[in-house]
């Protein structure tokens, strides 16, 4: 499952990986904002963001044409637009819709890349995202690849049975699938309460350790921050 | 449809993500309420749920098959507030995890998808789910959270100025329109085969919850859509309107003021003035579901 | 010596009337580990619900002297340590040790004090190099192991598991007899699975329909009630 794969990216213990996530979002935020403002010679300013990413990924040991690669499925969306925009006329707006898709696709990919999602949501908590929202969100995650596999089983089982054949009786056999599924899902919740609430839970999650800001952290973001914005503000001056 | 980031232009980006933090803050506030401490684990599962629900396959014609979105269906099993949390999650883990959909475009996504999307497929269920007409409002509301997210999405993009001639959407409004229906039957499939198993895992919405005023609130709802879904496709006619009422001329200092000079390449006030019509039709969407969430809610309390 | 855990006349009815519990008297002393056996639905893991207050019946329910109410809830809930039947719905939080710390966090504990026992607490249990590991890495023994850890961390007096051998192979089966065999506290193991009553159990109950009708040695138990697949040819009908 593809998530597997970038939860394995995400624990490597390079200088990036080792980043404070709070200093990363950040970075992340600055660059997306960049890229999205930007309009004027862009075509000269994307190498250089495309340059600045593959550097990043590079140094954080990621596997560079994988990276590319997972950061492309937002390019079969891009290029339809891109057609649509090129045939209204406005080639100029289809090459910024797949060059900025991609970019801000593979920035957002680098920060997930290197940072262990628990950790990426707990830095979101500190931007102020709703600790509640987080915590949903942190066991949906948990739980993604037990109940998906339980679908995955529940489907082949049903193939082997013969499959959902079309019309009426195969739409309500699936329906009868998802039904069974929600019910487990259901019961599962409320197995999972069950531990949580004997071993002592009161409704508020307790943080075992809270990450320090470091020096390394300030000077990475002035760095990530400040690269794109210098690129952008260079390329206004010089046009 | 999950906007991804590169699309939309920055007023629009930014003006939803703005609108997407009370929004957020509103419902968990209310979902917190409701749960008491079982909510955590219940609106995580229930959103691997969603996604492990998106693999499985209903068989619809010659080679073809469609697949659960889930707002409606959340909301009417976890209530409308938990349902928005939970589709807000959702959006956050594909956008990061899956990259389905940007993170700057993620106010706009959880707009489309987790606030409108969930409001307008609840409401019929709201109102008319007790009913003799009950199967037909649970079809409804799947078929309109699909179909009024999609709507949303594409007003965005022609806002944003991604110019789309009138076949494309045509056939995009298809295309749409097909998978909203979809959503009505699957939603409603599954819905049954759920009170089969278990009655107590569909809220059933109380009597006396002001059918005439939610009537209303639901029709604001639309014309709103259709109103910005208008003025995306006809920001001339819009500015015309605009200039004869004599809002321009007054618009115009506002807009020459340090903020023009922020303003990227694109962005220029003639084009503001344009999209001010549907700009402001996404705000007084965002408000009337603000207002709907509060009726609901305080009709809902136990 | 005052037993660790006492029930007297429990009496439980599920909401759609179904009686689960219908008068259960209990003891358990210290130091002993007792198997709970009995057919699916005979209400072995209704009982166990009750001895931490996840249920709430008829009839008095003790543990280490404290009526189980809903004043000493939290008290309870660190003198006895409940483990499920699914390691999955278990090991909730996204590592290991945050996972294991979980508990002695709710106790009150610093955040320092709750990573030295939760690493106490998985060295106890062998499980020393996984502190970081994401629980769904980890096989059915591991998180067995790891789900055991989180109970322990809390430094419970009764340990009560749950059909532990459930998605375990033997030398899963057999790995776990020998930890819980070198845990000191006293013990209460619901399972289906004889060998392992008989490998870990002194004293057996045997639970049928809502009521405890065979109490004495694990063997004499297992026996009485064809409990054993190696006499089912005696069984009748069944």
């Amino acid at each position: 499952m593809q998530h597997v794969v970038l939860e394995r990216w995400s624990r490597g213990s390079s200088f990036l990986h080792r980043r404070d996530a709070r200093a990363k979002i950040l970075a992340l935020l600055v660059f997306l904002t960049v890229v999205a403002v930007s309009s004027r010679a862009f075509q000269p300013l994307a190498l250089v963001f495309l340059a600045m990413l593959l550097a990043a990924a590079i140094s954080a040991h990621l596997p560079v044409m994988g990276v590319l690669r997972r950061a492309a499925v937002v390019l079969p969306f891009s290029l339809t637009f891109a057609g649509i925009s090129w045939l209204s006329g406005d080639p100029r707006r289809a090459a910024l819709l797949v060059e900025k898709s991609y970019l801000s696709a593979l920035a957002a990919l680098l920060l997930v890349a290197t940072t262990p999602l628990p950790q990426l949501l707990r830095g979101l908590d500190w931007l102020g995202v709703p600790g509640f929202l987080l915590m949903v969100a942190q066991f949906l995650y948990r739980y993604l690849f037990v109940i998906t596999e339980q679908a995955h089983r529940m489907r082949l089982a049903g193939l082997c049975r013969g499959g959902f054949k079309r019309g009426g009786r195969g739409f309500r056999a699936a329906a009868g699938a998802l039904g069974v599924l929600f019910a487990r899902s259901y019961e599962r919740a409320e197995s999972i309460h069950r531990a949580m609430v004997s071993r002592g839970f009161q409704g508020h999650f307790r943080l075992l350790s809270t990450p320090r800001f470091r020096l390394a952290d300030a000077a990475f973001l002035c760095l990530a921050a400040g690269l794109p914005v210098a690129a952008l503000l260079s390329v206004r001056i010089w046009s | 449809m999950h906007i991804p980031d590169g699309f939309l232009s920055a007023p629009v980006w930014a003006t939803l993500d703005v609108a997407a933090v009370p929004a957020a803050g509103y419902v968990v506030r209310r979902a917190q309420r409701e749960f008491e401490e079982k909510k955590v684990p219940l609106l995580g599962v229930m959103g691997a749920f969603v996604f492990a629900a998106q693999m499985i396959n209903f068989p619809v014609g010659p080679g073809t098959s469609g697949h659960l979105v889930g707002s409606a269906l959340l909301s009417y099993t976890l209530g409308p507030a938990a349902a928005s949390v939970v589709m807000i999650a959702i959006l956050t883990i594909q956008s990061l995890v899956f990259q389905d959909g940007g993170i700057l475009a993620l106010g706009a996504n959880i707009f489309n998808m987790a606030v409108v999307g969930v409001i307008v497929g609840y409401l019929p269920f709201h109102l008319w789910g007790t009913g003799p007409r009950r199967k037909a409002a649970i079809f409804l509301g799947g078929f309109f959270s699909v179909l009024v997210a999609a709507l949303l999405a594409i007003s965005e993009l022609l806002l944003s100025g991604i110019a789309m001639s009138g076949t494309v959407l045509g056939v995009s409004f298809a295309l749409f329109a097909v998978s909203a229906v979809l959503e009505g039957a699957i939603t409603l499939a599954v819905f049954q085969a759920l009170e089969t198993l278990n009655p107590n895992f569909v809220k059933a919405p109380r009597a006396n919850r002001g059918v005439a005023l939610g009537s209303l609130a639901l029709a604001a709802v639309f014309l709103a859509v259709v109103g910005v879904l208008f003025a995306s496709t006809h920001p001339d006619g819009l500015e015309k309107l605009a200039q004869t009422l004599g809002i321009a001329s007054n618009a115009k200092p506002l807009l020459a003021s340090p903020l023009a000079d922020y303003q990227a390449g694109f962005v220029q006030s003639a084009w503001l003035r344009k999209a001010a019509g549907g700009l402001a039709g996404l705000i007084s969407i965002y408000v009337s579901c603000a207002l709907l969430g509060r009726v609901i809610g305080r009709q809902r309390r136990p | 010596m005052r037993p660790v855990v006492q029930v007297r006349d429990l009496h439980f009815q599920y909401e759609d009337g179904t009686v689960a519990l219908a008068g259960v008297d209990f003891d358990l002393d210290p130091g002993e580990t007792v198997a709970l056996l009995g057919a699916n639905g005979s209400g072995k893991t209704t009982f166990v619900l009750h001895l931490n207050g996840l249920l709430e019946g008829r009839g008095t329910v003790e543990v280490c002297g404290l009526p189980v109410k809903k004043e000493t809830l939290t008290q309870i809930r660190q003198k006895i340590g409940i483990v499920f039947q699914d390691p999955d719905d278990q090991l909730f939080m996204p590592s290991v040790l945050e996972d294991v710390a979980f508990g002695a966090l709710n106790l009150g504990l610093s955040p320092e004090q709750a990573t030295a026992r939760a690493r106490t607490a998985l060295a106890q249990v062998g499980m020393v190099d996984s502190y970081e590991k994401a629980p769904y890495h980890l096989s059915a023994g591991q998180k067995k192991r790891v789900a055991i850890a989180g109970v322990l961390a809390m430094q419970p007096d009764v340990l009560v598991l749950d059909e532990p051998t459930t998605f375990l192979d033997p030398p899963g089966q057999r790995a776990l007899t020998a930890l819980l065999r070198s845990l000191p506290q006293s013990k209460l193991v619901v399972t289906h699975d004889v060998e392992f009553a008989r490998s870990l159990a002194t004293r057996a109950v045997f639970f049928d329909k809502g009521r405890i009708i065979g109490n004495g040695p694990a063997d004499r138990i297992i026996e009485q009630f064809n409990w054993d697949q190696k006499h089912a040819t005696q069984v009748s009908g069944r």
